[in-house]
């Protein structure tokens, strides 16, 4: 890709991925185990459920109840680590780098679980302890990784494995303190599950999202100077301590409110920026935002397979986004 | 335009430079030269004002450094470096603009303007490199690339250039190449620039000043003709050399003397 992005080119792209999110919203708000007839679901999303169209009482309550809280948590936490991922990418100048990958995730699963077994009845503590969880371990995997010569991306990869399995056996003590009858769930939640949505963590996890994307999307320009080398940035006159601060503390809230709703779906932020640079080129101020639309179309229609491809059973939706992301991955460490 | 008052700066606790004076002015070029670990590319860091100093000052248009932003740093002070490795695709030209940041209005999300993409298009052709533009910077020759690195300090439009060691990894040709450049924009627009290099006989031929530095501190300054003498070499660098005068420049020629008997 040799063209230059301009606000002009972006503005399309994004507006054409944005129409495409919409399109999946609807659609994939029809498919599913119970399937929903077409023409009065349409009419019932058109009217935003202030009408029934004459959907029965049943098909309106697993439209608007279940499945379209579903799907927007869906963009909702596709969008956070994709955006997530393309924003460490840029700035640890490592095209591997990912939320699941880094051992963030697993920090912010570390801090749900913990609310969740000591402040079981408070839903705010989730996204909150997540948010702490996934800050601790960015840091940690940052400065495990900063050697002499600055952190390699082999460094950076050994070093959110090691914070990995480190929070991996976290999560097996915790889970001891858990009564049996819990357990299955989480483990469904730990692989990334988007069947427990609730009406709190919902709106959080979409105004996140939205204000996350914007923020980094705002910082894209000091983000692309970076990619290029922190010391070249700062020449450049960038702050680099700045923008370092800024995009660990949003990368982190973005992960938090994500695993908070819907435990650690891997390789989102890893294989939508992909796709995205090799479509639209490297340039930030266009790469940032069409990940977040991009991420979100991802994990809808991953989420529609999984819980479809087997209905009326589901899979987790991890499992679908891994076995996509895990072989982009070994391509990917091929080729840096 | 840029001047360095006894600084002293220290790493941990080991002192890398120590009681440095220098000043670079318009539309002089001003050699870096000494040998390994003698504080050379530390004290350009601190001219920039990334390393902070211990003591003494470094003045910035006659104000200490610290005062300015980095942005307006930017806008002030260019820095060629030895490139770091490129690890995602961006265009010749893309990497140009990057010069153009601490220009940029808003710093995150700002386009560039009219007068950017001029610009750009002025150092591209001032450097050759306006058929490569759309090129990805990681096909380029190594030659192309440094070239490309000084395109991009050059679009800042700083009136202080420094540079460190531009040259190495260059064949005979681009060397020269590259730091007519340097020369052009000193004379053209009253720039200054800082060369550190490890080349001696390059400095002598391009640079009005040489500094030499040895262990942190400065040796000598001077012109070209001053500073290399063959005492002043033999104390800093530890080797015998020969110092004549070129044949067709008449600058000074260093030539290392190796004894094989010895």
């Amino acid at each position: 890709m040799t063209t230059r992005v301009t606000l002009r080119r972006t503005l399309i792209a994004c507006s054409a991925l944005a129409v495409a999110v919409v399109f999946a919203v609807v659609l994939m708000s029809l498919i599913g185990s119970e399937s929903l007839p077409a023409r009065e679901s349409l009419c019932a999303i058109a009217s935003f459920g202030t009408s029934q169209c004459g959907l029965g009482r049943d098909q309106y309550d697993i439209l608007f109840q279940i499945r379209l809280p579903r799907i927007l948590l869906a963009a909702a936490v596709g969008g956070s680590l994709a955006t997530a991922g393309a924003s460490y990418q840029a700035l640890l100048r490592n095209p591997l780098a990912e939320p699941y990958l880094l051992g963030v995730s697993n920090g912010a699963a570390v801090g749900t679980m913990i609310a969740l077994v000591f402040f079981g009845a408070n839903e705010w503590s989730r996204p909150v302890l997540a948010f702490a969880g996934a800050l601790i371990a960015t840091l940690a995997v940052y400065q495990l990784a900063r050697g002499r010569a600055g952190a390699t991306p082999e460094r950076l990869i050994l070093a959110g494995v090691i914070v990995t399995t480190f929070l991996s056996s976290v999560i097996v003590f915790v889970t001891t303190l858990m009564d049996a009858t819990r357990i299955r769930s989480f483990t469904f939640w730990l692989l990334g599950d988007l069947s427990g949505t609730t009406r709190t963590l919902l709106p959080v996890a979409i105004a996140i999202a939205v204000l996350g994307t914007i923020a980094l999307t705002l910082n894209a320009r000091s983000l692309n100077l970076l990619m290029l080398g922190e010391r070249d940035a700062f020449d450049l006159g960038v702050e680099v301590g700045r923008v370092r601060v800024l995009v660990f503390v949003v990368a982190s809230l973005l992960v938090g409110s994500s695993v908070a709703a819907s435990g650690s779906v891997g390789y989102v932020g890893l294989v939508v920026p992909h796709l995205v640079r090799l479509s639209l080129g490297s340039d930030n101020r266009l790469s940032i935002p069409a990940a977040a639309l991009g991420g979100a179309l991802f994990v809808i229609v991953a989420d529609t397979v999984a819980r479809t491809i087997i209905a009326p059973r589901e899979l987790p939706v991890g499992a679908i986004t891994a076995l996509i992301g895990a072989p982009l991955f070994i391509y990917l460490l091929k080729r840096v | 335009m840029l001047e360095a008052r006894d600084l002293t700066i220290k790493y941990d606790e080991r002192i890398a430079v120590t009681g440095v004076s220098l000043k670079l002015t318009a539309g002089n070029i001003t050699a870096l030269i000494g040998p390994n670990g003698a504080g050379k590319s530390t004290l350009l860091r601190a001219l920039n004002g990334q390393l902070r100093h211990t003591s003494g000052a470094v003045l910035l248009d006659g104000e200490p450094i610290e005062k300015f932003s980095r942005r307006s740093i930017g806008r002030r002070v260019a820095v060629v470096a030895q490139e770091a490795e490129l690890r995602f695709p961006v265009t010749v030209l893309e990497f140009v603009l990057g010069g153009r940041f601490a220009w940029a209005g808003n710093a995150g999300w700002g386009w560039e303007t009219d007068r950017d993409l001029r610009v750009a298009e002025d150092v591209l052709c001032e450097t050759e490199l306006v058929e490569l533009s759309g090129r990805l910077m990681n096909e380029l020759s190594g030659g192309e690339r440094q070239r490309a690195v000084l395109a991009r300090a050059l679009a800042t439009e700083a009136a202080l250039l420094l540079l460190d060691e531009p040259t190495a990894n260059l064949d005979l040709s681009h060397q020269a190449t590259l730091l007519a450049l340097v020369r052009h924009r000193c004379d053209q627009q009253q720039a200054a620039a800082l060369v550190v290099t490890h080349d001696i006989n390059l400095a002598a031929q391009f640079a009005d000043q040489l500094l030499l530095m040895k262990r942190g501190k400065v040796i000598e300054a001077g012109t070209p003709g001053a500073v290399l003498t063959p005492e002043l070499l033999r104390e800093v660098f530890e080797v015998t050399v020969l110092v004549d005068a070129h044949p067709v420049t008449n600058a000074p020629r260093v030539t290392p003397v190796h004894d094989r008997r010895s």
